[in-house]
């Protein structure tokens, strides 16, 4: 075990499934024998609005929140959301987006466009190499439950995540969903850890 | 065995291991998950009291009869709970009685950013606060060893950030404690008047001076000596923080941060060259230190407003931050907004037209503030929009007539709205008052209440008719209406604001978020591209279903037959949830029912 404490920035956006999957995370690294600690919002801030849920592991975590220029790896949920928190990525650190377009309430009304080239401008900002789009939305489908998109991701997710099988992760979430969704979620965590 | 749990769920856990088997208080973010929480438990009593006062007082109840009980509230409610709190630190306890306040830095989901640390040295009860779940649990079982050593309320304090953080947590099994409860007949230590109040004032400050004494030995007051050439004094959620910035730095850990070891702290101090106090919100320890003639470091380099990371610890003590700089790119914002099909929408977009001053509340509908619904035009706190609509009405006297409306929540008005109703239609109000009801308490994550018919233990029970509520209290003209029959609503306001005297309109129609997937998603609308002359009404009622497409962007032509047509609504099939208030505004016909 490294004792350095590596941190994940999660974003999206309210009802995308992101405390689930920094639950997860958390669980399967606990099961490695990593201390860890992950922060969420609930209430207010939930309404559609911006959520975050920052996830740490290591020998030892005191702080639950990573501070700016320490994250390891942001995974966006939403494509504009993988801009928002860019100051909290390290240098040589990895964005991992999911291609899916939720627009917030002034690009609806009209009074603002939804920003074009996020991924140009991601490649360009932190090199092509650090940047890995995900067809989430596709990939559920394809795996038969189009509400999977965070598993999808966190099939994606777990690629970066050194020293821990396929299977770990798998019953982790396994025990976390109710049985019917189950056999979805499991493909589409392969798919997602695939692309 | 281990498992990874939030600030809150652990509270749950500690207190049922130790034996608390009592509960109560109303929701409020960060702070629902523990009853919520602690509900779950076998053999526990716990219940959502219709606001924080009442919550308190049941469990300075359960405390009297000599049960382990918990009032739970977030900081503001611990403001509604404040007058049997300042008593009840006079009385003692008998039983064991922690109140637990989740306070909110940086007001993640709150109307303002106390420091309830300020209430513990205000009403002389003894502060605990955790740092992490673990220290929750911890904590949460030693408050009520030292409610009942003490004979004393105690405050177990949380911040959203140890509420709502999750982390590694040891399980233990339920201790058995022997019942104690009974009743017990203590008129000079329970009846609060004068001559028995002096009494007891004088044992609350035997009481604090030996909370003093025991704070000095108190394990959970922790010392971390390192460098000898700077110490951090810090508590709570900003240890971690700190410990992040600055390993090498030594410590003292508090965790109690009511009464403070002076001793300890004179120790600590006189052990290292340079002296911080890392906390967030107030100079609370700060200023006792110094009052102690210890020199110290604190809010003329750390910011007195926001909850800290450990970027920020880092910044005010070095000066710099070792964060790259980095230009984020200019991007739309994203507020919270109230979800597609929610029956507040009608009714602030009904109430905007109306042109009246909006005296709002607390809730998901404060959202309706926001452009472009732009329905509310003030809140203040649980239960205000009443009186301040009805005090608004008679300062403004005629001029003010037919436009000053009061609107609050079902849960907030069974909070704290009846008491000013009833002062409404008793001093004659002209103002128009709106029960914005949807059967839940919904900002919360959907509790129960009164008016739900069902207790937080899921038992069904009687429930709040708040026409005939309003009746007792005087009002004599009291309407239900459906806020999504969007005509009848715009008429009734109208009418009403026309009448002499108080009214009251419950609006009413469930939470979108109560009924199913399946049934929210039946029978989406869809906005013919043929009719949408592009007018954009439809956009004007804030719905995050409802996006503006211009011609180029939805694939199509622009129209020859409409020069001045820009582009078209486009419904989001996936978000609709057929609640009709779009059809209904559209003057076109151009929004139909799929199917």
């Amino acid at each position: 075990m490294e004792d350095r404490v590596k941190s994940l920035l999660l974003a999206g956006v309210g009802g995308q499934g992101i405390l689930l999957a920094s639950d997860i995370i958390c669980k399967v690294m606990m099961g490695k024998g990593y201390d860890v600690k992950k922060s969420e919002v609930h209430g207010m801030a939930q309404r559609g609005g911006c959520v975050t849920s920052h996830v740490r592991f290591g020998r030892k975590v005191y702080s639950p929140l990573a501070r700016k220029g320490d994250v390891d790896i942001i995974v966006s949920f939403e494509k504009l959301e993988s801009l928002r928190y860019l100051d909290y990525l390290k240098p040589g650190g990895m964005v991992l987006v999911n291609d899916e377009e939720i627009y917030p309430p002034s690009v609806n009304l009209g009074e603002a466009d939804y920003p074009v080239g996020i991924y140009e401008s991601l490649r360009s900002r932190i090199g092509a190499e650090n940047v890995k789009v995900v067809t989430g939305p596709e990939l559920a489908a394809r795996a038969g439950n189009r509400r999977a998109v965070n598993t999808v991701m966190l099939g994606a997710i777990s690629r970066y995540i050194p020293g821990i099988g396929v299977d770990e992760w798998k019953n982790v979430l396994a025990a976390s969903l109710p049985e019917k969704i189950i056999e979805a979620n499991l493909k589409a965590f392969d798919l997602g850890r695939a692309a | 065995m281990q498992e990874l749990m939030s600030g809150n769920e652990a509270i749950a856990r500690g207190a049922w291991e130790c034996g608390a088997a009592f509960g109560a208080g109303y929701p409020g973010t960060p702070s629902t998950e523990i009853l919520e929480s602690f509900a779950q438990y076998e053999g526990v009593y716990a219940e959502w009291s219709p606001n924080e006062k009442v919550g308190l007082e049941v469990a300075i109840g359960a405390a009297f009869a000599g049960a382990r009980a918990m009032a739970v509230m977030k900081h503001v409610g611990v403001n509604v709970a404040a007058d049997p709190l300042f008593t009840v630190s006079y009385t003692g306890t008998n039983g064991a009685l922690v109140i637990i306040t989740a306070d909110d830095p940086s007001l993640h989901s709150s109307q303002n950013e106390q420091d309830n640390r300020n209430y513990a040295k205000f009403a002389k009860i003894p502060m605990l606060e955790p740092s992490d779940s673990q220290e929750a649990k911890d904590f949460i079982k030693l408050a009520f060893d030292l409610s009942e050593k003490f004979d004393t309320p105690v405050f177990l304090r949380t911040t959203t950030r140890v509420s709502h953080s999750k982390s590694v947590v040891r399980l233990e099994p339920k201790a058995t404690i022997e019942d104690r409860t009974d009743i017990r007949h203590l008129p000079l230590k329970y009846v609060m008047v004068p001559v028995n109040a002096r009494a007891r004032r004088l044992e609350v400050e035997k009481r604090m001076q030996a909370l003093q004494e025991w704070a000095e030995t108190f394990p959970g007051n922790r010392v971390e000596l390192n460098s000898a050439e700077a110490g951090i004094i810090t508590a709570g959620m900003p240890y971690n923080y700190a410990k992040d910035a600055f390993p090498g730095y030594s410590c003292l850990k508090l965790g109690m941060v009511h009464p403070l070891p002076e001793r300890l702290i004179r120790d600590f101090a006189s052990k290292v060259k340079k002296l911080y106090v890392v906390e967030e919100l107030d100079p609370f320890i700060e200023e006792q230190v110094k009052a102690m003639g210890i020199e110290v470091t604190g809010k003329a380099v750390f910011p007195y407003t926001n909850e800290f990371d450990p970027g920020v610890v880092e910044k005010a003590v070095t000066g710099k931050s070792s964060a790259p700089i980095v230009e984020l790119p200019t991007i739309p914002p994203r507020p919270p907004n109230l979800c597609p099909g929610c029956p507040h929408r009608a009714l602030f977009y009904a109430l905007n037209k109306t042109k009246a001053f909006v005296s709002g509340d607390i809730g998901c509908y404060t959202l309706s503030y926001m452009k472009p619904l732009s329905g509310m035009d003030s809140c203040v706190c649980m239960g205000a929009s009443i009186g301040i609509a009805h005090g608004m009405s008679k300062a403004l006297g005629p001029k003010g007539k037919g436009k000053v409306v009061g609107v609050i929540g079902d849960s907030t008005f069974i909070h704290s709205g009846i008491t000013p109703l009833l002062n409404a239609a008793y001093n004659r109000s002209n103002a128009v008052f709106i029960i914005a009801d949807n059967r839940t308490t919904a900002m919360t994550g959907m509790q129960e209440h009164p008016a739900t018919g069902q207790t937080l233990q899921g038992e069904k029970t009687k429930e709040l008719d708040f026409a005939a509520l309003g009746k007792v209290l005087g009002v004599e003209r009291v309407e239900v209406i459906d806020p999504l029959q969007f005509k009848n609503t715009a008429e009734v306001l109208k009418r009403e604001l026309g009448k002499e005297g108080p009214s009251l309109i419950i609006s009413r129609s469930p939470c979108v978020l109560l009924m199913s997937r399946k049934a929210a998603h039946a029978g989406h609308f869809y906005a013919d591209p043929d009719k949408c002359i592009g007018c954009k009404v439809c956009l004007s009622c804030g719905c995050p279903a409802i996006s503006w497409k211009d011609f180029e962007k939805a694939g199509m032509p622009p129209r020859p037959d409409r020069k001045k047509q820009k582009g078209i609504a486009v419904i989001d099939a996936s978000l609709c949830t057929g609640c009709t208030l779009c059809a209904q505004l559209c003057r076109q016909e151009a929004i139909m029912r799929e199917g």
